[in-house]
């Protein structure tokens, strides 16, 4: 008898100890409002249900996601534990002192760095660029790709037409002219009763969009920020030749090919352009590449995928995000336990299947990721020459400018590519300056 | 003999506060009951005003607490009065207020004339004109921007069915032309029936044995309007203009809902432009300083307009 209540008790004893850890935190995840997010949300149950923590989310929409997120950090708020941030935040966030420094911890994990695409260390996880010093963990690859009407691309008839219009075969673009070329047979062209257009890109004004979507046609021209690399030396550069023909491209394809009123569009308006119908192909982020070919109406066989083509080089805008856990949040060890789950390959082999992008080599080397999805390869592509915007501190000034000059010319008409790249250094300079950096 | 309630209280109170209530002047006592009122106008007005000013003299980034902050003297100043951006977004504001004050006192006063006429429906045709002031101008901004859309939107339909022009040819808010007026447009049709009502109060505060003696002595109508109607509306037409002015020189939400400041800075008014610098850019003292130049603009002109206001009134 004796021996049984003993039994008995040990028993709750430890059920209850495995049923409720030592302390059990509640922790609130920030990011962007946006399909992987969604996919976070239920892959973190996993990390809910062996932790005993409970976690929260506070996702923005994409237009407001800076502003908000910036603000937050900037007041020294506890709103986030953990932060998904853009890679343009990692100079600010780590000298700041927003960002909790994770060199210490992934040694004491033994979470190495070497274990994740060295493109997203390099752009989401590191600061000073390319040094050991890790402020994030490389949570979501993601670059700016294109994507297409499948159906239309292979009509006979279509591709007849454009065969005896431009001497080509009409198919994925291997050229940044090549694809300005397909937008413009597309473009007002009568598909099944109905007007359609060229493509869709980004044009937004306030927040990033219009710079994502030029910078998309300047890497692939050979644009560069500097001519040497930490120097701000950007005369030459930014105003090269090249990236002069590049941003006169880009204006090209917006006033030859995309359809009316989207003078201010962004990721939300490249979709609704794409999944109405109206567009024969759209730029967007390959985050939202899963969604889009679930898309009953224009996904399926009806949709397909290609990476940014190059011109000069290959080159694609880098987006994506890596995981931070805030100097003010109270739960820090609770953070970093989620970074430790977070960082497992087979929580990263499930965050792919999810539909997040994730970096870690396990999952993008293992000989089954490129046709896991139709997009899988194109994204190993576009990882491999992807190229990142400034990643200062003072980024946002950087960034707002660069938005300014490019609405100004590619939407309002307003001077020429050289004259507004030509502005654009006498900002960015004067941004330097008062940075102490020239 | 029973006493008063007063003196009962009177005879209650102990001698030594007795004495010191009896001390305190009026003035005293005023400023007692005024004190908080002035604490707090103090706390929440004067204080980040004198704050403002200081910043403005340096170099401080709110984002960048860390960072010294240096006093660089008039130079934020300098740079906005020669920075030939900033002058296009005072431009911009310029045409939108100019515009709407003008659109908006023309339509509004024509309807509260209109209005003021009795005839069956008018309580009715009154509520459904005042209908558009009552939304949020978020909410206004964003289904603008449904009706100027170029392929789907009422607007561009409207306009196409009675010119005949394509509605997908012309976009009002992607167009430098177009923007412009099109951000017009909206305030007007939002803000008019605040005009019109305060030009309705000014009409039915003219006494009718006004008209019905110039009427004796065989005035027109017009003569009448003239003579009558305009004069004793002005102070009140005048009142609806500072409003208006006030509020359309700081407008934000409904422009930026509406084009963002676009295409382009086409229609970056200076209050966007000062949010951005301020809260997207974080030049705390460079958007100290425009705030102050917005400030000391907005105050003159609001200080002459007060005093023709008054002398019209005096009249």
């Amino acid at each position: 008898m004796k021996l049984q209540r003993l039994a008995s008790a040990a028993l709750i004893l430890g059920t209850g100890y495995a049923a409720s850890p030592v302390m059990a935190d509640d922790l609130t995840l920030c990011w962007a409002a946006w399909d992987p997010a969604n996919a976070l949300v239920e892959l973190s149950k996993d990390f809910e249900a062996q932790s005993g923590h409970n976690m929260s989310f506070e996702f923005v929409p994409w237009p407001n996601f800076a502003d908000r997120m910036l603000n937050e950090l900037n007041s020294g708020g506890k709103l986030c534990d953990l932060l998904i941030g853009d890679s343009q935040w990692i100079g600010g966030g780590a000298e700041a002192g927003h960002y909790v420094k994770l060199n210490d911890f992934f040694d004491s994990e033994k979470i190495s760095m070497d274990d994740f695409a060295p493109a997203t260390v390099y752009a989401y996880s590191t600061w000073p660029k390319g040094t050991p010093n890790y402020y994030a963990l490389p949570a979501m690859g993601d670059a700016n790709g294109w994507f297409y009407r499948k159906d239309w691309f292979e009509r006979e008839d279509l591709k007849a037409e454009y065969k005896a219009a431009t001497g080509n075969e009409l198919g994925e673009p291997k050229s940044q002219k090549e694809l300005m070329e397909i937008a413009k047979f597309f473009q007002e062209r009568e598909i099944d009763g109905k007007k359609v257009y060229g493509a869709s890109i980004f044009t937004e004004r306030g927040s990033e969009g219009i710079t994502m979507g030029a910078t998309s046609a300047l890497y692939p021209w050979g644009f560069k920020y500097e001519n040497t690399p930490g120097k701000y030396d950007m005369e030459g550069a930014v105003n090269s030749p090249e990236a002069v023909e590049a941003l006169e491209f880009y204006k090209g394809l917006y006033d030859c090919c995309t359809p009316p009123g989207y003078t201010d569009s962004y990721m939300g308006e490249s979709l609704d352009a794409f999944k109405s119908g109206q567009v024969a192909m759209a730029m967007n982020w390959f985050a939202f590449f899963p969604g889009l070919y679930a898309d009953p109406d224009t996904g399926g066989d009806k949709i397909d995928f290609f990476v940014n083509p190059p011109q000069n080089q290959a080159g694609s805008t880098l987006g994506g995000q890596g995981i931070s856990v805030i100097r003010y949040s109270e739960n820090q060890d609770a953070s970093l336990e989620y970074i430790k789950w977070f960082a497992q390959p087979d929580v990263q082999a499930k965050w792919w299947s999810m539909g997040g992008y994730s970096a870690h080599n396990s999952v993008l080397n293992d000989p089954g990721f490129k046709d896991s999805q139709p997009f899988a390869g194109d994204f190993l592509v576009a990882m491999d020459a992807v190229q990142d915007f400034w990643q200062e501190p003072a980024y946002a000034e950087l960034l707002l400018a660069m938005q300014k000059r490019l609405h100004d010319y590619v939407v309002a008409d307003k001077g020429t590519a050289k004259e507004a790249l030509d502005a654009l250094i006498e900002d960015w300079t004067e941004v330097f300056e008062d940075e102490g950096k020239l | 003999m029973s006493l008063d309630p007063v003196e009962q209280v009177a005879r209650a109170t102990p001698v030594t506060v007795a004495k010191k209530i009896r001390g305190l002047s009026d003035r005293a006592i005023a400023w007692i009951f005024v004190g908080p009122t002035i604490l707090l106008l103090l706390a929440i007005n004067i204080f980040p005003l004198i704050w403002t000013i200081n910043l403005s003299f340096t170099n401080y980034k709110a984002n960048r607490p860390n960072r010294p902050v240096e006093y660089v003297g008039l130079r934020n100043y300098e740079r906005i009065l020669n920075d030939s951006d900033i002058w296009l977004n005072m431009q911009a504001t310029a045409h939108f207020l100019v515009w709407t004050i003008v659109f908006q006192v023309l339509i509004g006063f024509t309807l509260a004339w209109l209005i003021n006429k009795k005839f069956k429906g008018n309580d009715l045709w009154t509520t459904i004109i005042v209908l558009p002031m009552m939304l949020s101008p978020a909410v206004v901004g964003n289904f603008w921007t449904f009706f100027y859309q170029p392929q789907i939107g009422l607007f561009n339909y409207v306009v196409g069915f009675f010119t005949g022009a394509d509605p997908s040819s012309f976009e009002m808010l992607g167009s430098v032309d177009l923007a412009p007026w099109a951000i017009v447009i909206v305030d007007t049709w939002m803000w008019t029936p605040f005009v019109m009502l305060i030009c309705l109060a000014g009409l039915r505060s003219i006494p009718n044995y006004i008209y019905e003696a110039a009427a004796i002595d065989r005035a027109s109508k017009w003569r009448q309007f003239w003579t009558i109607t305009l004069p004793m509306v002005l102070p009140f037409l005048m009142l609806a203009v500072l409003f208006r002015g006030i509020e359309n020189f700081k407008m934000f939400d409904l422009v930026v809902q509406l084009t963002g400041g676009g295409p382009g800075s086409t229609t970056e008014l200076a209050s966007i432009n000062l949010k951005r610098e301020a809260f997207e850019k974080w030049r705390t003292g460079y958007s100290s300083a425009f705030a102050i130049i917005l400030f000391v603009t907005v105050f003159g002109l609001a200080s002459i307009y007060v005093k023709a206001l008054n002398k019209v009134k005096e009249r």
